[in-house]
């Protein structure tokens, strides 16, 4: 046996020492990561949930329910009339604490017309006794309007008491099921226009701080560290300026007699004010600008490290300025270009602030939407969809800059 | 004149030129934004734009009367008055959590670092309205919407994430024997982390806790769907007067804020410079 080898006590004690640090270290990070739970990762779960979870119906009528639970809705005949009866009974009971309409509401998004069905008769069975009801409700409840013989309606009375729903997901998506239970298409699309545009308008973003990042980080990678380092001032203190602030500032230059259109109307360029804020382009030279450090800061920390003397190298064998930048520098700079655009990109498509300040009607995206289900529509369930929607649309950009990049790379200022 | 390589042609020249030039447009795009607001700011009238009398640099067209109407306005000293109670609470959280988590994470023997990373920086990843509304429907379970530590908790988990970088690139160069001589030594665990870690890595917490600082005094989304009337901070007054009645108060405000952002940035790049000189030896504690 070799005297070097560890005894099989020392390893053992060695893996001690090593858990009882590992055990050191997990106690070190366990407080921020129970905060984290706590206060993040649970609101965004809770989030999740509320997009597929959706219980209203069935807290209504959850008696009714459970009768329908046996009904074959794909045969053509009416559920059972011990499920209709109680269905009249608890109509009747939620006519009385003035539920009813609460019901009609959701009845009538999975079938159009059935609102008006449902008071009408809400209101009509106020009338009637609980005895009378429970002899024969469903006669009573089949009696008012024919429209209760229809099936078409019973089975989104069923389909409406599931808890669990796909329905946010398909309206995101512009789609619904059809009374028979199909997918079918809305007739206006809404939310794939709305996702295009949004798309489009980060894409413009993404591409105009490129073109704008890429001249001013390659002077600041090759000019004199003095100097750069000057400039590299007024790169930061636009980034560390409240967002709030420089969208102000937009307010300012882009209104009708704001300072764009006053310079251009004195040095006698144009006759008539453009009309620019609360406008898509408004959103996108807002956003242009809020976003190009973001730009700026990874092309140059790229440029920074390659060796100028490639390039210089091209030009003293003679190849001319555009050729020799084309063919030997802007591969180099590849990846800082990628990583930028990534960043911007994911920044700008889930962005809400600028587009809700300056936008005007036509530039708004993904995130104001989501900001007007849940407070102006009170449709908190589609907020949460298309919310769950973007979310899954950034962890998939994120991974995709994760591998490019690596998220640990990460540098502030 | 400057000389320029045998080699260059006029093309040489121009295209270097060129450069400069639209650097220099890019450069003023950057920054006239912001310049422009702080002469708005002393506009006599209640104009978002220059008048006359401004562009003849008349002293009659210019006063400080929007400052004024800061301090007599209740509504924007009580938001400039929850801005720093929020603020400031929230970055004592997330820096005291995010350098013990940062210790924690930086060692390399700790299991499964990536993953925890992932998730402790996600809060900096998930767009501000996921996070807002999420929040919204949690924190009003918890009936925590509407309260000051609803507000305080959110930015406390916004802030972390910029701890838990500034802290880890902080530690980047860490030599942990000297905490395993520390403790040889007979130091206490405490002592250790007062004596021997926070030392070194002090730029990186205070520019953590800045950052933490400036992403709650920024914040608007989540104060927005969070803060009762009670808890409205800077931005949120912002956002509400842009939307509603646009007035040059706004204009003085921001002023105000481009100086605390130029000064966070001085504090910072100074404390950045430091930061590296002790990593390189250059400098002791």
């Amino acid at each position: 046996m070799n005297n070097n080898s560890l005894s099989v006590e020392e390893i053992l004690e060695s893996k001690r020492l090593l858990n009882r640090k590992k055990r050191l270290l997990l106690l070190f990070t366990l407080p921020l990561l129970v905060f984290i739970f706590i206060t993040f990762i649970s609101p965004i779960a809770t989030m999740l949930y509320r997009s597929v979870y959706h219980p209203t119906v069935s807290q209504l009528i959850p008696l009714s329910l459970a009768e329908l639970k046996n009904w074959d809705e794909a045969g053509d005949a009416l559920p059972p009339s011990a499920a209709l009866q109680q269905f009249a009974i608890e109509l009747q009971d939620l006519s009385k604490q003035r539920l009813s309409g609460k019901l009609a509401e959701e009845v009538n998004r999975l079938k159009p017309g059935s609102s008006s069905l449902i008071k009408s008769s809400a209101r009509k069975l106020k009338k009637t006794t609980l005895e009378e009801l429970q002899e024969n409700g469903d006669s009573v409840l089949l009696s008012y309007s024919k429209k209760w013989h229809n099936i078409d309606l019973w089975r989104a009375v069923k389909r409406a008491g599931q808890p669990f729903t796909d329905s946010y997901y398909l309206t995101t998506f512009d789609l619904k099921r059809n009374p028979a239970g199909e997918i079918e298409q809305r007739d206006t699309q809404i939310y794939l226009k709305l996702y295009w545009k949004s798309l489009k308008i980060a894409i413009y973003i993404t591409l105009l701080t490129a073109l704008l990042a890429y001249p001013l980080a390659y002077y600041l990678a090759t000019a004199p560290s003095k100097i750069a380092n000057r400039l590299m001032v007024l790169v930061l203190l636009p980034f560390w300026t409240s967002l709030l602030v420089r969208t102000t500032s937009w307010i300012a230059i882009l209104q009708t007699n704001g300072v764009l259109n006053s310079s251009l109307q004195s040095l006698g360029l144009i006759d008539e004010p453009f009309e620019l804020l609360y406008t898509q382009a408004a959103t996108i030279i807002a956003m242009t600008h809020i976003l190009l450090p973001f730009m700026i800061l990874p092309l140059y920390s790229v440029m920074k490290n390659i060796d100028p003397s490639y390039l210089r190298a091209a030009l003293s064998l003679g190849a001319r300025p555009i050729p020799a930048f084309i063919k030997i520098y802007l591969p180099m700079t590849v990846p800082g270009v990628s990583a930028g655009a990534l960043l911007v990109f994911i920044i700008s498509i889930g962005y809400y602030i600028t587009p809700a300040i300056v936008g005007g009607t036509d530039g708004q995206m993904i995130s104001n939407i989501i900001a007007f289900h849940m407070q102006s529509s009170n449709n908190w369930e589609l907020a949460a969809a298309l919310g769950s929607l973007l979310l899954a649309l950034i962890i998939a950009l994120y991974w995709i800059y994760d591998r490019l990049v690596g998220v640990n790379n990460i540098k502030l200022g | 004149m400057k000389s320029y390589p045998k080699y260059f042609t006029f093309w040489h020249i121009l295209a270097h030129y060129g450069l400069r030039f639209c650097s220099l447009l890019v450069l003023a795009f950057l920054m006239l934004p912001i310049l422009v607001i702080i002469p708005l700011s002393f506009n006599v009238e209640p104009f978002f734009s220059f008048t006359e009398g401004m562009l003849a640099l008349e002293p009659e067209a210019y006063s400080l009367k929007w400052y004024a109407e800061i301090w007599h306005d209740d509504k924007w000293l009580l938001a400039i008055k929850n801005s720093f109670i929020i603020g400031i609470f929230a970055t004592l959280i997330a820096t005291v959590l995010g350098t013990l988590a940062a210790i924690g994470l930086s060692n390399p023997a700790m299991p499964w670092q990536k993953l925890w990373m992932a998730i402790l920086l996600s809060p900096m990843i998930v767009p501000l309205i996921i996070t807002a509304a999420g929040m919204y429907f949690f924190y009003s379970q918890l009936n925590l919407a509407g309260s000051y530590l609803g507000v305080i908790l959110a930015h406390a988990a916004l802030g972390t994430p910029f701890v838990l970088i500034t802290v880890n690139a902080a530690l980047s160069g860490f030599d942990y024997s000297l905490v395993n001589a520390s403790l040889g030594l007979g130091a206490r665990p405490t002592m250790t982390f007062f004596k021997v870690i926070m030392p070194l890595i002090r730029p990186g917490v205070i520019s953590g806790a800045l950052f933490a600082f400036i992403t709650s005094f920024d914040e608007v989304v989540v104060v927005l769907f969070l803060a009762g009337p009670e808890q409205r901070t800077i931005p949120r007054q912002m956002f509400s007067g842009l939307r509603e009645q646009i007035n040059p108060t706004i204009l003085a405000v921001a002023t105000l804020l481009i100086i605390i952002s130029a000064m966070l940035l001085f504090t910072i790049e100074y404390l950045r410079a430091r930061s590296e000189r002790i990593q390189s030896g250059e400098l002791d504690s």
